[in-house]
């Protein structure tokens, strides 16, 4: 993950979404087509599994709203939150791989 | 308890979502789907040529309907072949559902005959996706996909049906309500007033609409907001006959092909009204010198189209219909006389000028030649090239959804299938497709489609023996180095179509050419108008791709104004 290559300002989505095969694909794929960088990705599924959360550690450009409305548009994804890019889970997944 | 096949409930489905014709082409893994097929009473199938045809066909009948259409192809290269016309309603917000059949469930993966990932190949290609993993998945799958197709802004859905899937037995009480669009998305009585305010202080107002005014069927609520207000209008490519091309109000496209005084006076305009279109670069040219004294007013019904390529002051996520219902009382009656007299003054001194616009035997002729012999709701459709462009710029569109091009994408290959579908949806109507001898060569092998079915289409086939928009590009902007774009052999068109059971005319040395297209025109049935053309007899003006709009190749960019 190369957290420190940048050192523009991060944010950290959180989105809630259905938990099948396919989910992963669409979000990732969503931000490769239109040219948004994800530096960290994490994933969990949730309650029964019938949902999971993921979390995408993205540079905070200008162009971010437009991502969030696009990602929001996806039939699998529920809802996005946004947080501050020093989110634990990126911060916990750090000192692991630094460890 | 009802219980049969997960193939029989698809096409159970189907029907009850109110499907009629289904194009497709069967193989290995949808044969279960095919087999239930030739039970439906209701449901006609066409076996296409090509999958990439089928698509077409089905959007033929998504455009000219407004409602989601179906078409079918197997798995691996039919699946493939799906993509074009599936990304193709992508960009032109086009309601079609692929369905394809898949390898069996127990061997997905394993890289067996003819299977592709379909699935992961679509994701940006269409709307949304399934592959169904159970027979009982379909009964929430099959309304889902119709209710995103249709649903807000309107696209293609593929559902992947592996084999297994389809030959399981299903038992179940009751069959799901068929899938529905959602409600509209509900707007701001604000924003409304806030809108209201903008246009009653605006001084230079324009109209800007493209295909979200056609399909919210706000094109009677644009044209009374334009009389009431007298703002001109532009359309995009996709928002023609959005108004009448002879109304008063009407300035035709922007963008790259627009007349000059409608890209001119664009950008003296102080407010421009944005309704369902999205600043395609193709309309706006280089996008930061787009209307640069102006406000932006954006209505879409998509969130992620306002604030994309342009900021506005103002913009309402909503149904363009509903929007323009409510903002019209609360508008004020207004002549705008200064502006109106500068409207006018524009469109004398840099009108669309169109060579030899009433000789038949010319580009433009022949399409003003046709439209005549062409009714108010008779349906036009073309390929990409210098063809799509003159029948944009000439054709007189009197009536919204009636002109099916590939806008977003620009598919050659696009207008014969899309001709046919349309024929299929509306048997009534003459159907027109304006294409090139590219084009045409590119879904070719539906002219097997077109005679099969007596499909009432007549093909006008403008023939350069060329690429001639490309060549165009390379004539003004690669030194005029014609390379890779002209065709060292040139078929035999006439005797093609003759091949496969259309008739066809040449106008070429016709004693009488006029009488021809009107015989032509009489009689039901396919058939194919050959007529050569020049491919140095360029589409003016035209905007360079990246430059801004007021840089008109061929327009009376230099005249002072
Ligand atoms: C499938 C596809 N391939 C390539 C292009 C690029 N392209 C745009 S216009 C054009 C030439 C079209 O030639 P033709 O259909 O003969 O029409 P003309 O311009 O001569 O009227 C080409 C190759 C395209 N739009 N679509």
């Amino acid at each position: 993950m190369p957290a420190s290559k940048t050192t523009s300002p991060k944010t950290v989505l959180e989105l809630h979404v259905n938990n099948h095969p396919g989910v992963m694909s669409h979000v990732c794929g969503l931000f490769s087509r239109r040219a948004y960088n994800v530096e960290g990705i994490a994933c969990l599924p949730e309650g029964g599994g019938e949902t999971s959360r993921i979390w995408l550690l993205v540079e905070d450009s200008n162009r971010l709203n437009q991502m969030v409305t696009q990602v929001t548009k996806l039939q699998d994804v529920h809802r996005v939150n946004r947080h501050p890019g020093n989110h634990q889970v990126f911060g916990q997944l750090r000192d692991i791989m630094t460890s | 308890m009802k219980r049969m096949t997960g193939a029989e409930a698809t096409i159970r489905l189907l029907e009850r979502q109110g499907i009629h014709i289904i194009p497709g082409i069967p193989g290995g893994t949808n044969l279960p789907l095919y087999d239930a097929l030739s039970h439906s009473e209701q449901i006609r199938h066409v076996l296409a040529r090509h999958e990439q045809g089928a698509g077409f066909m089905a959007q033929g009948m998504a455009r000219t309907s407004g409602t989601p259409q179906v078409f079918m192809a197997t798995s691996g290269p039919g699946a493939t072949n799906t993509l074009t016309a599936l990304a193709d309603a992508k960009l032109d917000s086009v309601p079609i559902i692929c369905i394809t059949g898949q390898v069996p469930t127990s061997m997905i993966g394993s890289d067996a005959f003819q299977e592709v990932d379909i699935y992961g190949m679509s994701i940006p290609a269409t709307k949304h996706n399934f592959l169904v993993r159970s027979a009982e998945e379909l009964l929430t799958v099959i309304p889902e996909a119709f209710r995103i197709a249709a649903s807000d802004r309107p696209g293609p859905v593929l559902i992947d049906i592996p084999k297994d899937v389809q030959t399981a037995m299903l038992e179940f009480e009751q069959w799901p309500e068929p899938g529905k669009p959602n409600p509209l998305p509900p707007f701001s009585w604000d924003d409304i007033e806030k809108a209201a305010k903008m246009i009653n202080a605006a001084q230079r107002p324009f109209l800007y609409i493209g295909g979200g005014v056609v399909q919210s069927g706000a094109s009677e609520l644009a044209r009374a907001l334009a009389e009431k207000t007298s703002i001109p209008v532009a359309t995009t490519l996709m928002g023609l006959g959005a108004l009448p091309s002879d109304h008063p109000l009407c300035l035709g496209m922007l963008g790259m092909h627009a007349a000059p005084c409608t890209n001119l006076l664009l950008e003296e305009s102080d407010l421009l009204i944005a309704l369902g279109v999205r600043f395609d670069d193709r309309a706006t040219g280089k996008a930061d010198q787009f209307c640069p004294g102006a406000q932006i007013l954006h209505v879409d019904i998509d969130p992620g189209e306002l604030d994309k390529i342009k900021t506005p002051l103002l913009g309402i996520t909503a149904d363009a219909k509903q929007v323009l219902e409510s903002l019209l009382p609360m508008v004020e009656k207004r002549p705008r006389r200064q502006w109106s007299e500068r409207v006018s003054r524009l469109r004398h001194s840099h009108p669309l000028d169109l060579p030899r616009a009433d000789d038949i035997m010319a580009p433009y002729g022949i399409i003003q030649a046709v439209s005549k012999l062409m009714e108010d709701d008779d349906i036009i459709t073309t390929d990409v090239g210098q063809h799509q462009m003159r029948t944009a710029q000439a054709y007189p569109f009197r009536r919204p959804g009636r002109w099916l091009t590939s806008g977003g994408l620009g598919t050659m290959g696009f207008g014969l299938p899309a001709a046919i579908g349309a024929s299929l949806a509306e048997p009534e109507r003459t159907v027109v497709c304006f294409s090139g001898d590219g084009s045409l060569m590119m879904n070719i092998q539906e002219l097997a489609t077109a005679a099969e079915h007596r499909t009432n289409v007549k093909i006008v086939l403008t023939n350069n023996n060329a690429l001639g928009l490309v060549q165009q590009q390379q004539e003004l902007f690669y030194g005029n180095r014609l390379f890779a774009s002209d065709y060292k052999h040139s078929p035999d068109f006439a005797a093609i179509a003759r091949g496969f059971g259309l008739p066809a005319v040449d106008l070429d040395g016709h004693p009488d050419p006029e009488g021809e297209l009107k015989r032509i025109f009489s009689e039901q049935g396919p058939c194919l108008i050959h007529l050569p053309v020049n491919a140095s007899d360029g589409v003016y003006p035209m905007v360079p791709p990246g430059a801004a709009n007021r840089e008109m190749i061929g327009g009376a960019e230099h005249a002072c104004i």
